[in-house]
């Protein structure tokens, strides 16, 4: 079976993801390729991925999202999580996943004004 | 006992189905949506690393309802290589694949009980249960 495509929507100079699917490893890793390349392309500065629709990120998922917000970052992207569930919260500690280096907001709104703030530092 | 229904795990995908009938039952017994994500993601973790390790296995539910505890059992079985070093696996960091090395101690904290059992070249059984509270 093929991966699913997330997609990934251009607004200004940001990225909007919003994840409404259970994530398998497949569209896991292609959602990874893809926002790096749509980076690369549309020298987009800030993303939002937004996980409210997620209710489970296993350590998988929980690496490919880590990785993703670092390969970003060395592309010259902030990326900022929202959205994250509290049961996913719980889980992630659970699983001993602290995603130090990850910036997150509580929703998408808070996470636009969190880019905002950091790119303009 | 109930009966035991199985999700055969060949392909990647299977860790997705196995998960999500994992949460379903979670949900009929009563957990709550905190332990419905903890159990699926416990699931998830077995399933992977049926996948990743043994190559093709199962992963059983079993609805628990005795005197003591009401609760689901996860029983995740391979024929898989074995483990050799069990307490090494256990330990937080450990891989062998790339990732975060979260799994099993992760699943052990997840759930409420935690048993394994391997023989290196005959594979693993793993049972791990989570009561209702």
């Amino acid at each position: 079976m093929s991966a699913l495509r997330i997609p990934i929507l251009k607004l200004q100079n940001y990225l909007l993801i919003s994840i409404q699917i259970d994530l398998d490893d497949q569209t896991a890793i292609q959602f990874q390729e893809d926002l790096l390349n749509k980076i690369h392309k549309s020298g987009a500065t800030g993303v939002v991925i937004d996980l409210t629709s997620v209710d489970i990120v296993d350590s998988f998922i929980a690496k490919v999202l880590g990785d993703v917000v670092t390969m970003s970052d060395l592309m010259g992207a902030k990326v900022v999580l929202t959205g994250i569930q509290p049961a996913v919260a719980m889980t992630l500690i659970d699983l001993g996943i602290h995603l130090q280096d990850v910036q997150t907001a509580l929703d998408l709104e808070q996470g636009l004004i969190k880019l905002r703030q950091e790119l303009e530092d | 006992m109930d009966f035991k229904p199985c999700v055969n795990i060949r392909k990647e995908w299977d860790i997705v189905g196995a998960r999500q009938l994992g949460r379903e039952k979670a949900k009929e017994i009563g957990f709550g949506t905190v332990d419905q994500a903890r159990i699926a993601t416990a699931i998830s973790e077995l399933a992977r690393n049926i996948y990743l390790y043994a190559g093709t296995g199962k992963i059983c539910f079993e609805i628990v309802d005795d005197f003591e505890h009401k609760g689901l059992q996860i029983i995740a079985v391979d024929e898989g290589p074995g483990i050799r070093d069990i307490s090494q696996v256990m330990e937080d960091g450990y891989t062998t694949s790339g990732g975060l090395g979260a799994g099993l101690p992760g699943v052990k904290r997840l759930m409420d009980h935690f048993d394994i059992i391997s023989e290196v070249g005959e594979g693993t059984e793993i049972r791990a249960s989570k009561w209702v509270r």
